[in-house]
């Protein structure tokens, strides 16, 4: 099976992509993620203006059959949150690197996106 | 320790499930995703391998006594081709297993404990089979027979034509036939673990994958089984109740219908004290009111914040588009419509005290 794996963008080990845009960090969960996680029912997501930090827990994900944490990929201020996932958290499903989106990050430094893996990297992880 | 493999092992991987250890196994938790899985099976058929099952049979004259006095319900005078649900209790009547006995045909008896509990469960049988000086044998065949469910509105009718035995659709709940699929002889019943109509299959491990092939319709693995189960309130053995971590009777896990108090059994004295007295806590269903997903091991609390209890099993339900659950209560918690509080992650969210049989509401 092979996942979609964007070349825009940049990955974490447990998952989570960050996607540089106008200043603004996007933070999601990768193709591979939500195919292991299967349907995804419920998604906790952090409030507009709190802090997030690299590596630690923001959110929780859950699908029919399991619970997991989400990673921050980079320490930053929330800056919006995608809340359509509260009703219609499939959309991590359909589209995780797109309408599935869960955070805006303000990134504390920016620079600190060179730290995370690049595509390639990722890509040999999942294999 | 290598986990124990069903029969279709190898074509399920090929096929594309994801696999998962339960009881001991490597058994497929997921084919193609849980909810398409499950609603396949409420609205139209899916087929589950449940070859972790156990299978134990016990025949000779001292049988029906044994079978009798290791299990709740009476099953000595059980009728040929019916089967009957009940617990596997200890001295202090606290459930180890529960199970489905069938009287075959021939008179034998063919019970089915629960994954992993085969092996424990033949060596109590062997050990009051000779503490009672009975004359009865027992053979554990859980790696002989392999068992498949069939389950959902079309189930009947497919089963039905896979054996090329109309009046299978005649046979009434609880009631077990033998009929050749695919060339293999099966013992085809009239149960399951979905709140489903449809069969369950118990049938040589050769066999299986003639049968598999001859059932088309959505293959099915524990993931679904679990969700269908939960939403029908029906009790998981070894997590609504365990006889280490959570020792229940059949009372407090609302199964107080399978126990027969008029026949001797191990068991029977403390069960009766409870019957008398009622039990202290039972099993209810919850309703969330408020976001998030109770999971098993979440404490239940009252409005005020005492802790009453804890979720045995919890899901987001893919037939109500809510989540559900279940967990043990005192009696005075345990009427439906009580207000109650199940903590997630720290927060305490409210729920409702419902009917498990989270499909009829």
């Amino acid at each position: 099976m092979s996942f979609e794996i964007p070349e825009d963008r940049r990955y974490l080990e447990t998952h989570e992509w960050a996607h540089h845009e106008d200043g603004t960090v996007r933070v999601g969960i990768t193709d591979f993620a939500q195919d292991e996680l299967g349907d995804v029912v419920f998604v906790e997501l952090p409030e507009v203006g709190d802090e997030v930090t690299a590596d630690e827990a923001f959110g929780v994900i859950e699908s029919i059959k399991a619970v997991s944490d989400l990673y921050a990929p980079i320490s930053g201020t929330v800056t919006g949150r995608n809340e359509e996932l509260f009703d219609r958290p499939e959309l991590v499903n359909e589209d995780p690197f797109g309408d599935g989106w869960m955070l805006g990050l303000d990134p504390d430094d920016p620079d600190d996106l060179d730290d995370l893996m690049d595509p390639d990297e990722y890509g040999d992880q999942i294999e | 320790m290598s986990l124990r493999q069903p029969p279709l092992r190898d074509r399920h991987e090929a096929a594309g499930a994801q696999f998962t250890d339960f009881g001991g196994w490597e058994m497929p938790v997921e084919f193609d995703s849980v909810r398409t899985e499950h609603e396949a099976v409420r609205e139209s058929a899916g087929i589950f391998d449940v070859s972790h099952m156990g299978e134990i049979e016990v025949s000779g004259p001292g049988a029906p006594e044994l079978m009798d006095r290791l299990l709740t319900d009476s099953v000595a005078d059980l009728d040929r081709g019916r089967a009957t649900y009940c617990a596997i209790t200890d001295e202090d009547g606290v459930m180890l297993d529960d199970t489905v006995v069938y009287r075959r045909p021939s008179g034998e008896f063919l019970f089915v404990p629960n994954a992993g509990h085969d092996a424990e469960t033949d060596e109590r049988w062997v050990d009051h089979r000779d503490r009672w000086d009975l004359m009865a044998t027992v053979e554990n065949r859980t790696e002989d027979y392999a068992m498949f469910a069939v389950q959902g509105p079309d189930a009947v009718e497919l089963v039905a034509e896979a054996a090329d035995a109309p009046d299978l659709a005649e046979l009434s709940r609880f009631g077990a036939t033998d009929e050749t699929v695919a060339g293999v002889e099966c013992q085809v019943s009239r149960t399951g673990y979905t709140g489903e109509d449809g069969f369950e299959l118990i049938l040589p491990w050769d066999g299986a994958g003639a049968v598999w092939d001859a059932i088309d319709c959505q293959p099915c693995g524990l993931g679904a089984r679990d969700t269908l189960r939960l939403e029908a309130g029906l009790l998981l053995s070894g997590q609504d109740f365990h006889p280490g971590d959570n020792p229940r009777t059949p009372y407090e896990a609302d199964i107080g219908w399978s126990v027969d108090l008029d026949h001797e059994f191990v068991g029977r004295d403390a069960l009766r004290a409870v019957d008398e007295a009622g039990p202290d806590e039972r099993i209810v269903g919850l309703r969330p009111e408020e976001r998030g997903i109770p999971r098993s091991g979440y404490t239940i609390t009252t409005e005020e914040g005492e802790e009453i209890g804890e979720v045995t099993s919890g899901t987001m339900s893919p037939t109500l588009g809510h989540p559900i659950a279940m967990g043990y209560v005192p009696v005075e918690y345990a009427e439906e419509g009580t207000d109650v509080r199940v903590v997630i992650r720290g927060d305490p969210k409210k729920a409702t005290v419902v009917d498990k049989r989270f499909l009829d509401e």
